[in-house]
């Protein structure tokens, strides 16, 4: 198959990806093929350069080199805005809301661009009904109604990390990127949000990065394994479940003391 | 020749006497992300204490004292003003040196008045060092350049070989890793920011008496260091003395330039009319556009580079 | 809450309407009318500010410039009606002033607004330093050392109205600074407004919602730079003089204290903020030299103790007020204040004593200056006391609170 056919035909398409910053490589080469619809989590230990890579692909660092493209459009190294806008949305790992504006108005103001306000300052946004109605839609996925008023400063936690989420989703983005949703929860809030992820991703494409296995088999359809900036094995749970390579990166390294 | 030499050597002094300002202000911003808008009011304090203190006690334990008086009055700054509104966030914290630059100012007039002081030159460094073509060079710029040089050798030195100045740098980019270590990070923020303004103070113990002292001093110099500090890159020492350099040249050789466009024209071979409407604008010389060029140097270097000659971080 | 036509809202503002045409007829005479003009210009001066600071966090040291600018580009229009280049009501000059603003700021702003916080705090001060001094250099526009003058009778009468009474001068200002508000407010609840606040709060997130932070921002500085036209207008007209004093640093300097003292979270801080340094500029320049120190050391104790400023103050009692429990908060706050005046009377001694000569020392002196010394300590011990009893009574309050804000 030619590369740009290939290219066309998923989600997200990685291609040689590699992201130095000064003389260490953080990324070294990621090939990653996402199809459309599909749930697909990145797992690999820390440090292996998950949350950068998610970085690269929303336009928050720019590659060093490789390629990048959603949807069959290149996003490689573009501007962050540029790339939501395309229709690729993510979460962040620490909290990322806006924190002195209401519950409400974090999520109006996710959805204002997409529904085609812009700039504008002729309108008044009390008068703006679809985006009125598409944040309370927002509000009521994520289970926030009666927070509804509150600073999101002000909320709790899990409640923040629901926000995140509400954002992420807001606009309603194809392709979304979500990382460590689940991060610092207890066993209660994380199939609570477990529950809200696979409801509001629904016929979405999906990555995610977590550390909670129970989550990633829960929820995804294929996995990739992400070590010291290269993907090692990208698979079904089960394949995955079974790979020596995946078993030696988790627990090889750790144990044989001599191998670097 | 001469012209330029001299003017080279005036130049270095001016720029290393800026460089000396701007250390200490990328310093602070860099540990704390403070920018400290008083950073020049405390050179308008050295200046002031020395002349005071040279008043009984004579120049050379003033050039010790007084550095010493501004970094108290820093750490002070810092621990009761400073160290409170930290947790307000980076715009409270520059709000507060920016009412502290009043505050200073105004007291500086309540007590030494409005005119400038006579704070002079000492007699023993009052002589012509040597005689380049038929300018003297003084030798209190030759001082100048040399106890510059001399604290900022000192300032790297201490910063890379002691123990102290290791934990300043830790604690420049991981403040709470060096405090769960045990070290007493507020403290060496204290220290760090007091230095900063005792560098400063001594800054202007230099400089007051060369140019001139009095109560407008601060905000005039203040504006050319933040210049320099943009120029340079914010939180680049190196670019803070390339900067320094640079728009320590601009001000100095530009001052010099009687030449305007009009004189430009006419060694081409061109007369302007002097009734013609453009001839009032055209007829500026450089020396006339002097204030405004480290300004248009910043807008440019804005424009082209926004993080500044050696910036590497976004604040 | 967010209806169209919200009645209670509908009613504040025509109350403001009625107040700013009842004003001269509360406050006759010509002192009152002057300082009521200069309120007006103030008030759209400091809310055009917080555009920039309150709503899209946005630190300028150099607002001062597009007020300027605008009102030298007001007094060299009047000038050419004047000498009947064009014609123009002078009742429509604001707009000329309000247009510069936007220009320049449209033009300054594409390169200042390209990095937030304090990178473009001292870029801007950068730019009115450049402005400023180049003041001096172009001095058919700025008119050198001595400035611009103009006659705001210019065009002669229109509808009767002629602008050479102060009164008429004082309702220009009242309507346009009614309109300006008006306009202001309203532009907080637009998109642009609230994606502004978003920018304020986490410009990286607007990003990843789909805004470019930096185009947010310019917008927004071309819209302050527009309104602050309008001030420098109105400050033309009515002063018939315009110096570069006007766009620089002190200037740009004192917009930050008003909108600052009065408090930047809230729309209606900054009118707060300018009244009160209004009043004061010109009240206690006529009784001390040391107003600028006061003022600095009020700005001081704000950043220090209520950051959100005079406007945060009033609503951290809103709670308390529906729950109906003010009463309970009033023998502290008397003793803070009692504790209060006389601490303050002692620094105003100290101070006041310092101006009026350090050399001048005798018996008299000296026993003033113990007194105020007294007074200082014995002030301080005090309030330092009634701080905890507040601090103590708000603590008690907080969990009843909690139904009420």
């Amino acid at each position: 198959m030619e590369l740009g056919d290939r290219m066309n035909q998923h989600a997200l398409a990685l291609v040689d990806v590699r992201k130095r910053f000064g003389q260490t490589e953080i990324i070294n080469g990621v090939n990653l093929e996402i199809v459309a619809g599909e749930r697909h989590a990145l797992i690999g230990p820390n440090g292996a350069g998950k949350s950068t890579l998610f970085n690269l692909i929303s336009g928050r660092f720019p590659v060093s080199s490789g390629s990048i493209a959603l949807n069959g459009t290149d996003i490689t190294s573009k501007e962050p805005q540029v790339i939501n806008r395309l229709g690729l949305s993510r979460s962040f790992q620490i909290n990322n809301i806006f924190p002195k504006l209401s519950v409400f108005e974090n999520l109006r103001c996710s959805v204002l661009w997409v529904l085609g306000y812009r700039y504008s300052f002729f309108k008044r946004i009390s008068a703006l009904r679809d985006a009125k109605e598409s944040a309370e839609h927002t509000l009521e996925m994520i289970g926030l109604e009666n927070r509804r008023e509150k600073m999101a400063g002000e909320l709790t936690y899990a409640e923040q990390r629901a926000l995140e989420i509400g954002i992420t989703i807001a606009s309603g983005a194809s392709v979304i990127l979500l990382d460590e949703p689940t991060a610092g929860m207890s066993r209660s809030e994380t199939d609570v949000a477990v529950e809200l992820i696979s409801r509001v991703t629904e016929g979405k494409t999906l990555l995610m990065v977590e550390h909670d296995m129970g989550v990633v088999f829960d929820l995804a359809d294929r996995i990739s394994v992400l070590v010291y900036g290269e993907v090692i094995a990208s698979g079904t749970p089960a394949e995955i479940r079974m790979s020596k390579k995946v078993q030696e990166a988790y627990l090889g390294t750790a144990v044989d003391g001599d191998e670097e | 020749m001469e012209f330029f030499l001299i003017t080279l050597l005036n130049s270095l002094s001016y720029g290393l006497l800026l460089f000396m300002l701007s250390s200490g202000l990328t310093l602070i911003f860099s540990m704390m992300g403070v920018l400290n808008f008083a950073h020049a009011s405390f050179y308008m304090l050295g200046a002031y204490f020395a002349y005071q203190t040279g008043l009984v006690f004579g120049f050379w334990p003033a050039l010790f004292l007084a550095p010493i008086l501004v970094g108290v009055v820093g750490a002070i700054t810092e621990r009761y003003g400073l160290r409170k509104v930290h947790k307000f966030g980076h715009v409270a914290e520059l709000l507060f040196t920016f009412g502290l630059a009043y505050v200073i100012e105004e007291v500086v007039h309540l007590i030494w008045g409005r005119a400038p002081v006579d704070y002079r030159i000492p007699e023993s460094l009052n002589f012509t060092l040597f005689t380049l073509f038929n300018t003297q060079y003084p030798a209190y710029r030759a001082f100048m350049m040399l106890v510059s040089v001399g604290m900022l050798v000192s300032l790297y030195l201490v910063l890379t070989k002691t123990r102290i100045g290791l934990i300043v740098q830790a604690s420049l980019t991981h403040p709470e890793m060096v405090q769960a270590l045990g070290h007493n990070v507020p403290r060496v923020f204290m220290l760090v920011f007091a230095g900063g303004c005792a560098l400063a103070g001594l800054a202007g113990v230099l400089g007051g008496n060369l140019f001139i002292t009095e109560p407008g001093m601060a905000f005039s110099v203040g504006s050319i260091v933040f210049v320099v500090v943009v120029v340079g890159g914010m939180g680049s020492l190196v670019g803070a003395f390339i900067a320094s350099l640079l728009i320590g040249s601009i001000q100095t050789f530009s001052v010099g330039f009687d030449y305007s466009f009009i004189d430009l024209m006419a060694a081409l071979g061109v007369i302007i009319d002097s009734n013609s409407s453009w001839y009032a604008g055209l007829s500026i010389t450089i020396s006339q556009t002097a204030p405004v060029l480290p300004y248009l140097l910043m807008v440019l270097m804005l424009i082209v580079r926004p993080r500044g000659l050696m910036g590497t971080r976004e604040t | 809450m967010e209806r169209a036509f919200n009645k209670s809202r509908l009613i504040l503002w025509s109350s403001v309407a009625l107040l700013f045409v009842l004003l001269p007829f509360v406050f006759p005479g010509g002192f009152a009318l002057s300082i009521l003009s200069q309120l007006g210009i103030a008030i759209i001066f400091a809310l055009s500010y917080n555009m920039l600071l309150g709503q899209t966090g946005l630190l300028s040291f150099g607002h001062a410039v597009y007020f300027g600018l605008g009102a030298f580009v007001t007094a060299h229009a009047i000038n050419f009606v004047e000498s009947g280049v064009f014609g123009l009501p002078i009742s429509f000059m604001p707009l000329v002033g309000g247009l510069a603003g936007l220009v320049f700021s449209l033009i300054l702003g594409f390169v200042t607004t390209r990095r937030p916080g304090t990178p473009f705090a001292m870029i801007s001060l950068g730019i009115a330093e450049m402005v400023a001094a180049s003041a001096l250099m172009f001095t058919t526009f700025f008119g050198g050392e001595g400035g611009i003058v103009t006659n705001r009778t210019a065009g002669g009468a229109v509808w009767g109205i002629s602008y050479g009474p102060q009164v008429q001068v004082y309702y220009l200002i009242a309507v346009w600074c009614f309109i300006s508000m008006a306009l202001m407010f309203v532009i907080t609840r637009t998109p642009l407004g609230r994606i502004a606040n978003a920018v304020r709060d986490n410009p990286e997130r607007t990003q990843f919602v789909g805004y470019n932070p930096t185009r947010v921002r310019w917008i927004m500085m071309s819209l302050a730079g527009f309104f602050a036209g309008i001030g420098g207008a109105l400050t033309t007209i009515n002063y018939e003089i315009i110096t570069a004093e006007s766009l620089g640093l002190m200037a740009s300097g004192n917009v930050v204290l008003m909108a600052f003292i009065g408090g930047i979270g809230q729309f209606w801080g900054p009118i707060i903020g300018a009244v009160l340094v209004t009043f004061l500029q010109s009240f206690l320049s006529n009784f001390t030299q040391a107003w600028l120190l006061y003022f600095g050391l009020l700005f001081l104790l704000i950043i220090l103790f209520s950051p959100g400023g005079i406007s945060s103050i009033i609503t951290i009692h809103a709670p308390v007020w529906r729950a109906g429990v003010m009463k309970r908060l009033l023998p502290s706050y008397m003793f803070a204040l009692w504790a209060g005046f006389v601490t303050l009377v002692g620094i105003i001694g100290v101070i006041e004593l310092l101006y009026r000569g350090t050399l001048v020392v005798g018996v008299h002196v000296a026993v003033t200056w113990v007194f105020a010394g007294l007074l200082v300590l014995v002030g301080a011990f005090f309030l330092r006391r009634a701080i905890r009893a507040v601090a103590q009574v708000w603590a008690d309050l907080t969990p009843e609170l909690a139904r009420w804000s």
